[in-house]
């Protein structure tokens, strides 16, 4: 294979309190596709950041043709052919392609020719099957769309060596099939592509190498004939996981939600919610699949009271609730784990009491006229955190210093501690690790067994199919499909998932 | 009865400059993503500065020049603190307005009342004053205001049509991004809020050398704070805030002429006008975007390349 085109060694990154990376050696070759698998937390965005100019190492060094270079910045990883596509867009979302593009040519011209560019960028990205509209502005497009983009103008730059970090977190399985095959295409013209992924079928269908990392370290780095599910998961998790969770049946159930015809706009004053309609019952998971920006952050604060309705009618228990406050709808049981959980969940400086008490605090029995309580207050708190298991030093640290899986977990508690009739959760693992999104996975069950109805909005379809009784997918502000999850296919969602994402042709990868 | 009109109007542009030069240089500053409050402490240093040297040297270039440099350096203060230290953009602006106001009281103390000898005289272009009408109301000004009329489509053509001109609004819009590509996020901040600052410093000096020659404690009046309102009434573009500019130097010399024609209207109220305006403008404004401004993604947000 010759010499490795790139080189790193004894990388160290230490942030604030973890070692995100420790002592990591990585070889990447030209013309491979080298796939980094872990799970999340074990450092491999890290490591690429690294790579990429963009965190300077704590240790370690990176050698490129057998020279050691420093990287200060992005800007010099780019001179030395390297490009990456981070896992939350880098792109400037009022400029169109074309401007987003050219702005990193680094020897172009003063004058911007838009004209004459966008017709060269149409020709470039023909040549790797990378179909884009330059004019288009960026926040119009699909995510599949902005990740082409963004691989577009790596090449563009003349890198050799693409990092795309979870690449296909965001896409349906058939723009997934397209991309691997374009990343194939890359890397038999002879580029690099380091790929990063915590799914096991991907690595199989796309890999010639692989690096496992576990905790920030190495556990292994596998050839193409090496890799095999079992030896793969050993090494990435260091021990087996469930993949079924014992699930008992819970009797048909009265409606709780009932959401007819319902149209939204979403923050762009754009129809977001198009005569959306769907049921919840008593006792039972609704899974709706879908690709994200299809309506499902519009649902879910419609329903949390936190979005007006334009049309159409939103019933609980069979009152019609449309267009109620939050509160109003807090009152009536409505339970909600957005998918912002920082942002929208919790209130990351407050301590934690405070965050537990927000959705409770006119209670009788935390507050009196004038007055919180804090005395109860205090035991409640200490209650759900025993109850909950949330690792944390003290009840008066600040939310924001805790780790992803205990802020999800503290804002479980506090939604299920209201006793809700009804809950939408949004996304609720997403950036968990194994363990966590175990834990959360056993809550929404129990909780189910409590006969509380439940709307599981999510991108990931193991997740729906492990957890709900039915399944639906979102697509352009509508559920369409709604199958038993005994009877859902994932090949037939996979395509109506793809039916919402704009420029995909529909034919099925066959792989 | 046109005479008078035309008369408001050339007053219009001459009273419209400072505040055009301020808001160029505050809209370059909120383009690189940076917030500045600072606009009224500057424009004064600017003011004092330029005042002071074109005294001692007998030489307004000389003080425009030096009025620049002291309204670069001064902003440099805000460039440092937001930009590398990532202190809170509006309170770092405040503390800038106070420190520039109290600092130009005190250097100017000792010129007060003093004239300058050679302010930037009125200089009528050749052939384009003979223009009916218009001849007088752009063209008999002085040099300034003529470098002001070539200023606002030269930024715009530079924003709009450069390369340059693509990574400032790329990297106030989201400097994440623009790290990302390779641009030098941090240097570039810095060279555009001190050019900013610059023009505010100009902004300045044209008051106390050529609109009003002569120095006076707090000569700005607020219209540093016009300027920061201006740049959100023009939706970020140099081309709406010349026009805003010349609403607002309306107002002024409007107020100015009503009252040498001896129509009695309250100061107080014709003083009240450019604020009332303000607000009128930004109602008008945020119902048409739909109740959302179209202000540079990243305003006010420090960067930090390894924050999450
Ligand atoms: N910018 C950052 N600041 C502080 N901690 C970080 C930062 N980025 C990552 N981490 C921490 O480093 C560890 C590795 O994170 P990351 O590289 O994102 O993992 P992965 O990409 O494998 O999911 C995690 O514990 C994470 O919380
Ligand atoms: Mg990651």
């Amino acid at each position: 294979m010759g010499a490795p085109f790139i080189k790193m060694q004894g990388i160290v990154k230490k942030f604030p309190g973890v070692v995100a990376n420790d002592h990591i050696d990585l070889d990447i070759y030209l013309g491979e596709i080298h796939a980094l698998l872990g799970e999340n937390g074990s450092g491999k965005s890290t490591l690429m950041s690294v790579l990429a100019g963009l965190y300077k190492p704590t240790a370690g060094k990176i050698l490129i043709n057998g020279v050691e270079k420093k990287f200060g910045s992005p800007r010099d990883a780019i001179a030395n052919g390297i490009g990456m596509v981070h896992q939350h867009f880098k792109l400037v979302e009022p400029l169109t392609v074309a401007e987003n593009i050219t702005m990193a040519e680094r020897e172009g011209s003063f004058w911007l020719k838009l004209g004459k560019y966008e017709h060269e960028l149409i020709q470039f990205g023909a040549k790797y099957g990378l179909s884009v509209n330059p004019s288009a502005l960026v926040w119009q497009l699909s995510v599949g769309e902005k990740q082409r983009v963004e691989i577009l103008r790596i090449l563009y730059q003349g890198s050799q060596v693409l990092i795309l970090d979870e690449p296909t977190a965001v896409l349906t399985p058939q723009e997934t099939c397209e991309l691997f095959e374009n990343l194939r295409t890359m890397a038999n013209e002879g580029c690099a592509v380091i790929f990063i992924t915590h799914k096991l079928n991907e690595v199989q269908a796309l890999a010639d190498r692989v690096t496992v990392l576990r905790g920030g370290k190495v556990t292994g780095v596998l050839q193409r004939d090496e890799i095999e599910t079992k030896r793969l998961v050993r090494l990435m998790v260091g021990r087996d996981v469930v993949s079924h969770y014992d699930r008992k049946n819970v009797s048909d159930g009265q409606i709780v939600l009932e959401i007819d015809r319902v149209n939204a706009l979403n923050d762009m004053g754009l129809p977001g919610l198009n005569g959306l309609s769907l049921v919840v019952r008593e006792g039972e998971i609704l899974g709706l699949a879908g690709v994200a920006g299809n309506g499902q952050r519009e649902l879910a604060e419609v329903i949390a009271g936190l979005r007006k309705t334009t049309m159409g009618t939103v019933r609980l228990r069979g009152e019609d609730v449309t267009n109620l406050s939050p509160l109003e709808m807090i009152r009536r049981g409505v339970g909600y784990v957005p998918e912002d959980r920082m942002g929208m969940g919790l209130i990351p400086e407050l301590n934690i009491t405070d965050n537990l008490v927000l959705k409770c605090y006119q209670h009788p029995r935390f507050s009196g006229r004038w007055l919180l309580n804090n005395r109860e207050i205090y035991n409640k708190s200490t209650q759900l955190v025993e109850q909950y298991q949330v690792k944390i030093p003290s009840l008066e640290q600040p939310i924001k210093l805790l780790s992803g899986g205990n802020m999800q977990r503290l804002l479980l508690a506090r939604e299920i501690a209201n006793e809700p009739k009804l809950m939408v959760v949004v996304y609720p693992v997403r950036g968990l690790d194994v363990g966590a999104t175990e834990a959360v996975h056993k809550l929404l069950l129990e909780l189910r067994l409590r006969r509380t109805a439940i709307l599981l909005i999510s991108e990931d379809l193991d997740e729906i199919f492990k957890l709900a009784d039915r399944v639906g997918v979102l697509s352009r502000g509508q559920v369409v499909g709604d199958f038993n999850v005994e009877d859902a296919d994932v090949e037939e969602i996979g395509l109506l998932m793809a039916g919402s994402a704009k420029g995909v042709e529909n034919d099925v990868c066959p792989r | 009865m046109t005479d008078q009109i035309v008369s408001i109007l050339a007053a219009t542009v001459t009273a419209g400059t400072p505040i055009l030069y301020a808001a160029l240089g505050e809209l370059i500053i909120e383009r690189a993503g940076i917030i500045n409050l600072g606009v009224e402490g500057i424009m004064l240093i600017g003011a004092v500065t330029g005042f002071i040297v074109s005294v001692v040297f007998d030489n307004s270039w000389l003080g425009l020049l030096a009025a620049m440099v002291a309204g670069g350096l001064i902003t440099s203060i805000h460039a440092f603190l937001t930009i590398t230290l990532r202190a809170n953009q509006v309170v770092s602006g405040l503390a800038l307005t106070l420190f520039g106001t109290g600092l130009s009281g005190y250097l100017g103390k000792a010129y007060i009342g003093i004239p300058v000898t050679h302010p930037f005289a009125v200089q009528p272009l050749p052939l384009l004053k003979d223009i009916p009408v218009l001849g007088k109301v752009l063209f008999n000004h002085d040099i300034l205001v003529y470098i002001s009329f070539l200023l606002v489509p030269l930024l715009w053509m530079f924003m709009y049509r450069t390369r340059p001109g693509l990574l400032l609004r790329a990297i106030g819009e989201n400097p994440a991004a623009a790290d990302a590509i390779g641009a030098k996020v941090f240097v570039l901040r810095y060279v555009y809020v001190i050019m900013g600052g610059m023009l505010c410093g100009v902004g300045g000096a044209y008051l106390s050398l050529a609109y009003a020659p002569s120095w006076l404690e707090n000569m700005t009046a607020g219209r540093g704070w016009i300027a920061v309102a201006l740049v959100i009434f023009a939706l970020w573009n140099p081309l709406r805030a010349m026009v805003g500019a010349y609403l607002f130097g309306g107002i002024d010399a409007l107020g100015f002429h009503l009252q040498v024609l001896g129509v009695t209207i309250s100061p107080f109220f014709l003083n009240m006008m450019p604020y009332l305006f303000t607000i009128i403008v930004l109602v008008m404004v945020m119902q048409r975007q739909g109740g959302r401004l179209t202000a540079p993604g990243a305003l006010g947000i420090p960067y930090d390349r390894e924050d999450r």
